[in-house]
C-alpha cells in the first residue's frame, strides 16, 4: 500500500475533522465547500482501495488480505452514510456527524497501514 | 414529539453506528478465520456486536423501549467482560471491543451506554411531559 497516499489520506481527514468542527462551533450546516471536501476524500478512498487490491495481489509477503480489503471496502461507506444521515438534522448535531466520521476514515486508514504492515 | 434521533440523538446513533459496523465486522473475522482459538472472547465479540447492531437500529427507529434494553445489556456486558479481562486474562487471549472496559477503542465502549441510558430518559421523560402535560387534552385560553 502506498503510504504516501496514506498519510495524505489521513492528514486530509483530519483536517475536514476540524473544518467540521470549527461549523458546529458557529453553528453552521454542510454547505459546498465542505461537500466538495468530503467528496475529495471519497474519491481518494476510492483510489486506495484500487491501488490496495492492486498491491495486495502483487505482494509476496504474509498479509492479513480479508482484514485489509474489509477495511478498504467499509470506508467507502462511511463518508456517505454519514452525510445522509447528517443533513435530515437541521442543527449543529448533524455536522458533529461528520465531525465523527471524517475521525473514523482516518483511523481506518491508520489501521490499514498497520494490517499491511503486518502485525495487529 | 421529543424523537431519539433529534439533536445530540443524530451524532449518538452515528456513533453507535460505527460500533455496530467495526464490532461486527471484528467479530466475523475472528470467528471465519480462528474461531478455535478463543472461543470464549470471540462469541463474546459475536455477542458485543449484535448488541450494537440492535442499539443502534432501535435508536435509529426511536424504539425507546428496545434501545433501553440494548444499552442496558451493554453497560452490563463492558462491566463484566471488562473485570473479567483484568481478572483472569488468558481467557482472552485475544482482545474484544469490551476488554478492559474497551481500552482498545479509547474506552468509548464505557462511556457510550452510559450516553445512551442517559439520553433515552431524557427523550422518554420529554415524550411523557408532551402526552400528559398542558396541550394534550386541556389548552390554556389566552389571557
Amino acid at each position: 500500500m502506498h503510504d504516501t497516499v496514506a498519510s495524505i489520506l489521513i492528514g486530509a481527514s483530519l483536517l475536514l475533522a476540524a473544518w467540521c468542527l470549527v461549523y458546529v462551533a458557529l453553528d453552521r450546516r454542510l454547505d459546498n465547500p465542505l461537500f466538495y471536501g468530503l467528496a475529495a476524500i471519497e474519491v481518494a478512498l476510492v483510489a486506495q482501495l484500487v491501488g490496495g487490491s492492486i498491491a495486495l495481489a502483487n505482494t509476496t509477503r504474509e498479509v492479513d488480505g480479508a482484514s485489509f480489503i474489509g477495511y478498504l471496502l467499509t470506508a467507502l461507506l462511511i463518508l456517505p452514510g454519514a452525510v445522509v444521515w447528517s443533513v435530515a438534522e437541521k442543527s449543529r448535531w448533524g455536522t458533529a456527524v461528520l465531525v465523527v466520521a471524517c475521525l473514523v476514515v482516518a483511523v481506518m486508514v491508520v489501521r490499514m497501514q498497520q494490517i499491511w504492515a503486518g502485525g495487529a | 414529539m421529543p424523537d431519539a434521533r433529534r439533536g445530540p440523538g443524530r451524532l449518538l446513533v452515528a456513533v453507535y453506528g460505527v460500533f455496530a459496523i467495526s464490532a461486527t465486522a471484528r467479530s466475523a473475522v475472528q470467528i471465519v478465520s480462528r474461531f478455535g482459538d478463543a472461543p470464549v472472547a470471540y462469541l463474546l465479540s459475536a455477542l458485543a456486536a449484535l448488541v450494537y447492531v440492535v442499539a443502534t437500529v432501535a435508536l435509529a427507529r426511536d424504539a425507546l423501549r428496545l434501545a433501553l434494553v440494548a444499552c442496558g445489556i451493554e453497560l452490563v456486558g463492558v462491566l463484566v467482560v471488562g473485570t473479567w479481562s483484568l481478572a483472569a486474562p488468558e481467557a482472552f487471549p485475544d482482545a474484544t471491543v469490551w476488554s478492559v472496559y474497551g481500552q482498545g477503542y479509547g474506552f468509548v465502549p464505557l462511556v457510550l451506554p452510559v450516553v445512551g441510558l442517559w439520553w433515552i430518559r431524557r427523550v422518554s421523560t420529554r415524550q411523557r411531559s408532551v402526552r400528559s402535560g398542558p396541550g394534550a387534552r386541556w389548552r390554556p385560553r389566552p389571557p
